[in-house]
């Protein structure tokens, strides 16, 4: 088991060039051949200021480069685009040093104008990129957002290899953000010339670019010979099938045909391949940011008391859930991941407890239980998982009537505060970068408490919103110990208020075909989801 | 006969209009958001109430519907809110697919129905007979996505004679085809079987054996033309149901056709695929439909247009 390790410390580094020794790729590594990879759905866009999903996220990584990038494998960041930084001493203004010589897939070396136009792009609101809302700490987003500028004020031009950042106010997560897909650096003249298409006709840096693209059958990327990074990547081509359910996925990969079956294993399959150890062994199993958790919408009553939500996390049984699904995650007891950075180690969150829980409703005045509904997506396993909630609510005289919709259904009902409950499962938060404050705001911030928001318990405490906006605002790498103490403290809070039951982080477990090699945590990269495409390799 | 096309072709035009309505509405008073799906669960409120204006979608139900359709009659058929690119540009991709599929389907489902129909016919009350028409039953009634997965595990994983799924040869259609057909063979072997004992009663036929004719002379040149046709023109009535059946064939086969887009399209509510896939599968069931009804009287002269 791969246990992940996050280091943001080195991201508030104030000198330059403060990174560790760069990242040593597998010396057994020998380029050539090429992979399959199977997905269900279709790849809606490779643009980067667009795509957000399951698949298209490590696909997006491979074809461009941001300012800032991530050691394979693991949350630590390095420079990418950008050779170096420099902070200045109030931390507001951010200068990037950009590699030279660096060209994109069309041949014409990148500039600092690529930089300052891709970041334009991506917040201007005709772009109606989802991510636009991460750069909000950047001077003149205000401005872009509600259409009274064409660009950013705050990222300035020096010269052809410098571009300069300024914020509105300090913001500690803001060289995470530069590493997110959305601060991918394309090409001016390629945005221009496919107007709308650009998703589908991408031209970035990165390791690889677009060869073939058949709608709804397959996409091929093939090797960026003059990638700026040394030595890879070392795949000549991978083939993406889309279109595959993942039960047939499976069987193809048993048969040679498919590599990495992107949407995992198919959970009703999990059992048959884990008792098989010759399958076994080419499963990788990793941790991720990711939270599993049932939302109590402190706005029904009676759970608006919070003697009634706390009662309720007594009584659920996490390990029985855990167990229906076959064991692949570990209990909860508070909102953020275990691997998280501001997780309150030693915290043992509500301890199972029927009786206690029963006791604390007769407190509350609900001693005879009351009537509720709890939504949920309706697919495998979620159904199963909502009845044994179901069960353990019944226990304390809780009567939950379950009501399995399709995610968008689930989702407009989380939205627009009709749910006294959700449980999470398909559309639970998966952090998009490694720091605590990117599991607060939109699920458990005021800001998220709104028609068509994320936080479904509709929970909005304004102190600790303070107490965040506080943390976030330090960005001195001396003090980040105290910053993350603040992050631990607001979630603390927030499981004293009980909007949430923490119910499970779920694992990651990734198939590969006996020919993949490269070391594991590249399989269960934290970043680069299913695996890091540009640093495996094939042995045969 | 012009007349009557040219009223067939109103009628056909209303029924479009009819069904892109409905599902206009449908899609428009379904509890879940488009606008939630395209800006993700990252979005500020202003990024979604950016994206509703650009889409039109905070306009009334009228306003948007009147767009719709007057974008259609200008071959517009809108672009996907989700992949970016044009409606019509992501059907023509997967046209072509379920075209195929549907041919192959279809001469699946003819041979095993028609041939299962004869035999049950000729061999009327006896076992073979009753082995048929419940083998017949068995085939309507189960589920196409076990028969799909049940096709693929025996002939594909455990006999290794077929690729499990994906599309290119050959011989990738022939489970698809063979899943999509055996449904429909349940519904031909029956019609064939009674399409087949009505015209082994007919007078004609008592003529035949009268003269002295061979008895599989009879069934091969007399009796089975005349059964046949009417059976070969309900395959227009078909496509609707036949439509159904490609949603659930080609998900599990990977086949990249409408049916795949469509459901991938519901579950993330991009209207503008779902408005165009419907719109074109209206029109292959209204075209199969009106041209049942041409061929009708061209196979049997006792049915007038009118």
């Amino acid at each position: 088991m791969k246990k992940i390790l996050c280091t943001t410390a080195l991201a508030f580094s104030l000198t330059m060039p403060a990174f560790a020794e760069d990242y040593q790729p597998d010396p057994n590594a020998k380029p050539g051949g090429g992979i399959v990879i199977t997905y269900k759905d279709d790849v809606a866009t490779l643009d980067p200021a667009i795509g957000y999903d399951w698949q298209n996220w490590s696909m997006i990584k491979s074809i461009f480069d941001g300012l800032m990038d991530y050691d394979p494998g693991t949350t630590d960041l390095r420079p990418g685009l950008a050779e170096s930084y420099t902070v200045s001493d109030d931390g507001m203004t951010f200068t990037f040093k950009l590699r030279g010589g660096v060209t994109f897939h069309n041949g014409r070396e990148m500039t600092a104008d690529d930089v300052k136009f891709s970041l334009d792009r991506v917040t201007n609101p005709a772009t109606q990129s989802p991510g636009a809302g991460f750069f909000g700490s950047i001077k003149g987003y205000d401005a872009m957002a509600d259409g009274s500028a064409d660009n950013l004020e705050g990222v300035k031009v020096v010269d052809d290899g410098t571009i300069e950042i300024t914020l509105s106010r300090p913001d500690a997560t803001f060289l995470h953000v530069m590493a997110l897909n959305f601060a991918s650096v394309v090409a001016r003249e390629a945005v221009e010339a496919a107007g709308d298409d650009f998703g589908k006709q991408p031209v970035g840096t990165g390791a690889y670019k677009l060869g073939e693209w058949t709608l709804g059958q397959r996409l091929v990327f093939e090797k960026n010979a003059d990638y700026w990074r040394d030595g890879v990547p070392y795949l000549d081509s991978i083939t993406f099938e889309v279109g595959q359910e993942p039960v047939v996925a499976l069987l193809r990969l048993q048969n040679g045909e498919v590599d990495v079956p992107g949407d995992g294993i198919p959970p009703a399959k999990f059992r048959e391949v884990m008792s098989d150890p010759a399958q076994a062994e080419r499963v990788v199993e990793g941790g991720q940011l990711h939270t599993g958790y049932i939302t109590l919408n402190v706005n029904t009553p009676p759970m608006d008391d919070a003697r009634v939500r706390q009662a309720i996390n007594m009584a659920i049984n996490k390990d029985r859930i855990v167990q229906i699904i076959n064991g692949r995650a570990v209990p909860a007891t508070q909102p953020l991941p275990p691997s998280m950075p501001g997780y309150t180690d030693g915290y043992a969150g509500y301890g199972f407890d029927p009786e206690g829980a029963k006791a604390l409703l007769a407190e509350a005045g609900q001693g005879d239980g009351f009537a509720t509904e709890l939504y949920v997506m309706n697919t495998d396993p979620n159904p199963r998982i909502a009845q044994a909630i179901q069960r353990d609510l019944a226990d304390i005289g809780i009567d939950a009537a379950i009501k399995s919709l399709a995610q968008a259904n689930v989702i407009e009902a989380g939205g627009n505060g009709s749910a006294p409950m959700i449980w999470s499962g398909g559309m639970a938060w998966i952090a998009d970068f490694p720091d605590p404050s990117n599991f607060y705001g939109p699920i458990l911030g005021c800001d998220g408490a709104v028609d068509g928001g994320w936080n479904w318990s509709w929970y909005c405490n304004a102190d600790l919103d303070a107490m965040a906006t506080k943390a976030d605002a330090i960005t001195d790498a001396a003090k980040q110990d105290e910053r993350m103490q603040m992050w631990s403290d607001v979630y603390m809070g927030v499981m004293e208020d009980a909007p949430w039951v923490p119910v499970f982080n779920e694992q990651r477990y990734t198939m590969k075909s006996a020919r993949m090699g490269g070391a594991d945590a590249l399989y269960v990269d934290p970043v680069s989801i299913p695996i890091n495409y540009d640093y495996v390799y094939v042995t045969e | 006969m012009v007349a009557y096309l040219l009223r067939r072709i109103v009628q056909s035009v209303l029924i479009l209009l009819g069904v892109s309505f409905i599902t206009f509405l449908l899609l428009y008073v379904l509890p879940a958001d488009p606008v939630r799906q395209i800006a993700g669960r990252s979005a500020t409120a202003q990024t979604v109430q950016n994206i509703r204006e650009q889409l039109g979608l905070d306009q009334p139900f009228f306003v948007q519907y009147w767009r719709y359709l007057s974008g259609l009659v200008q071959g517009d058929m809108g672009r996907s809110y989700l992949q970016k690119t044009e409606v019509s540009t992501l059907i023509a991709a997967r046209l072509p697919a379920t075209l195929l599929l549907m041919g192959a389907g279809i001469l699946c489902e003819l041979a095993i129905g028609l041939s299962m129909g004869v035999v049950a016919a000729l061999r009327r009350g006896q076992t073979s007979d009753q082995a048929l028409m419940i083998a017949s039953f068995v085939a309507v009634s189960a589920p196409q996505f076990v028969v799909s997965l049940l096709l693929l595990y025996v002939f594909a994983v455990q006999l290794g004679w077929f690729p499990i799924g994906g599309y290119g040869t050959a011989s990738h259609v022939v489970l698809p085809a063979l899943a999509l057909g055996i449904m429909g063979s349940g519904w031909y072997s029956r019609m064939m079987r009674s399409s087949m004992i009505d015209v082994l009663r007919q007078d004609f036929i008592r003529t035949a054996h009268a003269k002295g004719l061979t008895r599989s002379r009879i069934i091969l040149r007399h009796a089975l033309p005349n059964a046949i046709l009417p059976v070969i023109a309900m395959i227009g009535i078909d496509i609707g149901i036949f439509m159904g059946g490609l949603v659930v064939v080609e998900s599990v086969f990977g086949w990249p056709g409408i049916g795949q887009l469509a459901w991938q399209a519901i579950q993330r509510v991009d209207i503008p695929i779902i408005m165009g896939v419907t719109l074109v599968t209206a029109c292959a069931i209204v075209i199969g439909n009106l041209l049942a009804d041409i061929i009708a009287p061209l196979i049997d002269p006792r049915i007038k247009l009118r």
